[in-house]
């Protein structure tokens, strides 16, 4: 019984198949890419519009207001006249933007938000796209947008754009550092790039009891954490959203576009945020695994969305709790902190793997990363130094 | 199948590739560049190579196609001048594309049937880069270093 629940949609996908039985093979694939891509837009848009909803709820409690609630019972339909809202509005596009661009940017940065989508692993044999090195592609989709960023701000012509596209670009640059090395030692671990072999990696229990998911070792709690946070600078969330910094310059690199163009940054954002908690939870969260043995009968997509939708909360959390901070403040953080302790984590799973996996191998790597954490907040430590503030540029 | 799809990314690659030679507007060159990019990694996907179509995706898109983009916007400000037709550039592009069609045609391998080779995995690269090729690796990783340690001097300088 469970284990029917558990394959439902693989076998739906293989009962809608199986109408094509007899025509040619390449038919049968363009068929089955297509199921895949539309069950991956089917349920990522209809997270995205619950999500712009359920934010703006929880932040509404956050902030100790209503929040919406006049749309369809508890403000539920608030998204579709949102939607509605995004079509009928004038599409503004400036007389001197470079129109082509201007219009390809919201394109290419949406295209690449939904392709990084089609690697994970969203239950057991429920990947859409199976790539030896799915890893990379994840993140070689992902440095496209920096393009598309660019090609938003330049193409609208327009200074505030253009300082919000810069912006965007400095911080994806510096972040995707520490983002991609905290990858690292979980592929060094496991030995592949497969999303479906590291996930496989994660199942069973140690001692009888804990779950084997990588976040409960010391150099996979310490990677998660610099993954989630890089993770929020990609996706341009608050407290690193200073590339739409409304009080400084308008929206950045979105100033110029209205209506429709705009929804479909504001999605490209969400669809990346939900890509990058989704390998977040591939990677060290253990995938769809349950996380008691009693409760393995519960279906793996059930688990896998329960860990995104836990991940999404801290999101809307965050943004609801911690103010914006400043430019050279990330800088200084992904350079100075995030990169030394993200290259920790590497020689600590090493030692970890070197000391046989086990309770030895999980103190002496704590010990590892404990070392460089205290040594870094030593050398890192302010407090004594503030002095009166030195302008470089401005006199 | 195979061959459908070899035309169609051909076409879109030197149509980009062309785009990026002709196009008046510096920028517009420097985007369609990196669309002739996105056609070279879907040829390394063609033939099965999957892992250097990803790099190439990652480095030249990622990386260099942003790079270049910045060059332009920091350093060019008069980027619409008509230049007329360059007959030197054409001159090295024509002996450039003749010399490469000799040395093919040179080849005695073009007649010789491809070998069966295993499936290309990430895991075989990753061994043979660390076992055979690992004095190279190490040497263009120091060069990267000094190259990353180089440009923090020549920005540090402005201090003093």
């Amino acid at each position: 019984m469970s284990a029917a629940l558990d394959q439902i949609f693989v076998s739906g996908k293989q009962w809608l198949l199986s109408w094509l039985a007899g025509a040619p093979d390449w038919v049968i694939q363009i068929a089955s890419s297509l199921i895949n891509i539309f069950a991956l837009l089917g349920v990522f848009l209809t997270l995205f519009a619950l999500m712009s909803v359920l934010e703006r709820k929880i932040l509404g409690r956050i902030q100790n207001r209503y929040g919406p609630n006049r749309v369809g019972p508890f403000g539920l339909f608030q998204p579709i006249a949102d939607g509605i809202k995004m079509l009928i509005k004038e599409d503004i596009v400036p007389a001197r933007a470079d129109k082509i661009v201007h219009f390809l940017a919201p394109v290419l940065i949406a295209a690449t938000a939904i392709l990084a989508l089609g690697i994970i692993p969203y239950g057991r044999g429920m990947t859409p796209f199976t790539i030896d090195g799915g890893i990379l592609f994840f993140f070689a989709v992902g440095s496209t947008t920096e393009l598309a960023v660019f090609m938003a701000g330049w193409g609208s012509n327009n200074k505030f754009s253009m300082l919000g596209a810069m912006r965007a670009i400095a911080q994806m640059i510096s972040y995707e550092l520490p983002l991609i090395i905290t990858v690292l030692p979980v592929v060094m671990v496991v030995g592949s790039l497969m999303p479906n072999t590291i996930v496989a990696a994660q199942g069973g229990y140690a001692l009888g009891f804990v779950p084997r998911w990588f976040v409960f070792t010391p150099w996979g709690a310490t990677a998660f954490i610099l993954f989630f946070v890089s993770g929020l600078v990609e996706s341009n969330r608050t407290p690193f959203d200073v590339p739409e910094g409304e009080s400084e310059i308008v929206a950045g690199h979105m100033t110029e576009y209205s209506g429709f163009k705009y929804a479909t940054f504001f999605m490209a954002e969400y669809i990346g945020m939900f890509a990058i908690t989704g390998l977040a939870t591939t990677l060290f969260l253990g995938g769809w695994h349950a996380p008691i043995r009693m409760l393995e009968f519960i279906p793996s997509y059930v688990w896998f969305f329960a860990k995104l939708s836990t991940l999404l909360l801290v999101y809307v959390w965050l943004r609801g709790t911690l103010p914006r901070t400043r430019v050279d403040q990330i800088m200084n953080f992904a350079w100075k902190f995030m990169l030394p302790m993200a290259f920790t984590c590497i020689v600590a799973a090493a030692v970890w793997h070197y000391a046989g996996r086990g309770p030895a191998g999980w103190l002496w790597s704590l010990a590892v990363i404990a070392a460089v954490y205290f040594t870094l907040s030593i050398l890192l430590d302010t407090r004594r130094k503030f002095a009166p503030r030195t302008y470089r540029f401005a006199e | 199948m195979n061959s459908v799809a070899f035309i169609v990314i051909a076409i879109f690659t030197l149509a980009a590739g062309l785009a990026a030679a002709t196009l008046q507007k510096l920028m517009h060159a420097a985007l369609s560049f990196a669309v002739t990019f996105v056609g070279i990694a879907a040829f390394f996907f063609l033939l099965g190579a999957e892992f250097v179509g990803l790099v190439q995706v990652f480095v030249y898109i990622g990386a260099v196609a942003v790079l270049i983009v910045f060059t332009i916007l920091l350093t060019r400000r008069d980027v619409e001048k008509d230049r007329g037709f360059n007959w030197s550039g054409a001159f090295i592009a024509i002996a450039v594309f003749g010399g490469l069609i000799w040395a093919i045609l040179k080849t005695q391998s073009l007649s010789v049937a491809a070998p069966e080779i295993p499936a290309l995995t990430v895991k075989r690269i990753g061994e043979v880069l660390m076992t055979n090729y690992v004095w190279p690796l190490q040497c263009v990783g120091l060069l990267l270093t000094a190259a990353l340690v180089g440009a923090l001097i020549l920005v540090m300088e402005e201090k003093q």
